[in-house]
């Protein structure tokens, strides 16, 4: 991991919905090469700020770059530059493994020579050669999350998000899915990962955690688990992130005031 | 309290449970862990006369889960993996429906569902559907409770959920077990497993094995070595390269890794990973935690 070169950076970001604050002035940068964890309860404001890094929605204010670019001004040049998934949405279940790589090859615009090229790498390096045209409805759970990171960077985006991947799968199969992670962060590409697993926590280079809005910490695990004198980071986690009814209702707020904007 | 004997069911060809079975004693919290696709599922709507299995039987509370649909229904709670409380009833409306269906009242049962229903009652006016998912969480054990059942079934409580608000759910679940309430619950995080008294460790169908937590632990039949360096990603790479590693895995911020010979000591492989130019190398001998053990018979039930 190169500490110098930062691929996101996030200053004052603020977002608000109507009086509702979900993200209160974060403050942070991700290096290149990076694996960062993103933690924080339920309605800690995690997808918001995450949201906004991928350039689906705007920030109330602050500057906030992705890969180099605004997310205000150029958020087709971020959405460009980064990979997304998550266990919630990843491919489409009633196509095929062919299917899925050419319709989001054809999304970032690669050329059919080069969808040609990369698919065959893919699939051999998965050992799903034999599978092309099976629907991927049909395969395990977690050759699906395996497919869909491969898929998620066939782009070679420099940033990847990662949305709570690994939910379901049995632990071997949870730990190759983070052999692939750790590949691609060696590769150079940066990693961008919530998780409710706090043993994957650990696995991260750096981790932030989200409460009520705010970054309550941000350092190395092993920083963490001195600063919070826990012996691990599920006793940092319960630390920093104990609240009783506070956030929650938080998210309730945030719902009605959506609800409010449409009427 | 629960028996579950010889216990089959296939969808088509796909077979859910192969030959399924175990005991719940009274009073017991007894934990089903596992991946998706181990059969929990298939295994507690078996138990809550939901569906009907292929071969073998089942019983609660001493009723016979077929035969006694009708009596195990009035004694069991159940709270199913996906939410299916009435979403355009109120939180009230709901408790009063469930209460009601089971001929009795919020009144009557409040002391059972306090501790829990406290926490979403400033909230009782509002639609199931508006609530977030740690109150749907804890409205829909309420309604599971309401008729005071003497057995809980909790289908995967907790999965999704952050690592605070399963906690207070543990924190929920035990108290209730001090009630006197049996309890089955299934998770596929598997730290949770320490919380059971007893649980059965499930893969495709099978159990792999039942037992306490601890016990499960301290029966681990092989060396278990714990290895950490500054770069992880290439320890790990180093260690499967080696001839004689024959598992290693992530874990925390550790390498876990099983020798081919259990005589090998963390000085031997300390060695060989200095030999790969690790930095700031720690090497020692640890304890398996339940997801080895789980990872460990994985392995032996492939082969």
């Amino acid at each position: 991991m190169n500490q110098q070169i930062p691929v996101i950076t996030v200053k004052d970001m603020v977002k608000k919905f109507g009086s509702f604050t979900a993200n209160n002035h974060l403050n942070f940068e991700v290096y290149k090469g990076e694996i960062f964890g993103f933690l924080g309860a339920n309605g800690a404001g995690k997808t918001t700020a995450m949201r906004i890094l991928c350039g689906l929605s705007a920030p109330t204010s602050g500057e906030i770059t992705v890969g180099g670019f605004d997310v205000y001004t150029q958020t087709e040049q971020v959405k460009r530059n980064i990979g997304y998934m998550s266990q919630k949405f990843s491919l489409y279940e009633d196509m095929t493994i062919a299917e899925n790589i050419r319709f989001y090859a054809g999304i970032y615009g690669i050329s059919v020579k080069q969808r040609k090229e990369k698919e065959q790498l893919l699939l051999k390096k998965l050992n799903l050669e034999s599978e092309r045209d099976k629907l991927i409805a049909s395969l395990p759970l977690g050759w699906k999350q395996k497919l869909a990171f491969s898929i998620a960077i066939f782009h070679d985006p420099q940033i990847v998000f990662l949305d709570e991947p690994t939910g379901g799968v049995d632990p071997i199969t949870r730990r190759q899915f983070w052999d692939f992670i750790y590949e691609a962060a060696a590769e150079g590409k940066t990693i961008f990962v919530t998780t409710h697993y706090m043993d994957e926590a650990e696995y991260c280079d750096r981790v932030s955690i989200m409460v009520e809005g705010r970054i309550a910490a941000l350092d190395t695990p092993d920083k963490l688990k001195k600063q919070f004198q826990s012996e691990d980071m599920n006793g940092v986690f319960l630390k920093l992130a104990r609240r009783v009814g506070s956030s929650e209702s938080g998210v309730e707020s945030k719902k009605r005031i959506n609800k409010n904007r449409k009427s | 309290m629960i028996k579950v004997k010889n216990i089959s069911k296939a969808y088509n060809k796909a077979e859910a449970l192969k030959n399924i079975s175990l005991e719940v004693k009274k009073g017991e919290l007894f934990g089903l862990i596992g991946p998706d696709g181990a059969g929990k599922t298939t295994l507690m709507r078996i138990l809550m006369t939901l569906l009907i299995q292929d071969e073998g039987k089942a019983e609660m509370s001493g009723f016979d889960v077929v035969r006694d649909y009708k009596k195990i229904r009035r004694l069991v709670g159940y709270m199913p993996g996906r939410f299916s409380l009435y979403q355009d009833l109120t939180v009230e409306e709901n408790l009063e429906f469930f209460a009601t269906v089971f001929g009795t009242s919020i009144a009557e049962n409040y002391e059972l569902i306090k501790d829990i229903y406290v926490q979403i009652e400033p909230f009782k006016n509002r639609l199931a559907g508006k609530l977030s998912g740690g109150m749907k969480q804890k409205l829909a054990l309420s309604c599971a409770l309401i008729h005071k059942p003497e057995i809980l079934v909790l289908d995967e409580p907790t999965t999704g959920v952050d690592a605070v608000s399963r906690k207070e759910f543990w924190d929920m679940l035990k108290k209730l077990q001090n009630q006197g309430i049996t309890i089955l619950v299934s998770t596929p995080y598997m730290d949770e497993a320490g919380l059971c008294d007893r649980v059965a460790l499930m893969q495709k169908g099978e159990i792999l094995r039942i037992d306490s937590p601890a016990r499960i632990v301290e029966n681990y039949p092989r060396k278990l070595l714990a290895a950490r360096s500054e770069e992880m990603y290439r320890l790990i790479n180093d260690l499967r390269a080696w001839k004689k590693v024959e598992t290693a895995y992530a874990f925390g911020q550790f390498a876990h890794v099983t020798p081919v010979d259990d005589a090998m000591e963390a000085v031997e492989l300390e060695h060989y990973l200095m030999s790969k130019k690790h930095q700031k190398l720690q090497v020692f001998e640890t304890n398996p935690g339940i997801e080895d053990v789980f990872m460990g018979l994985m392995s032996e039930y492939r082969e």
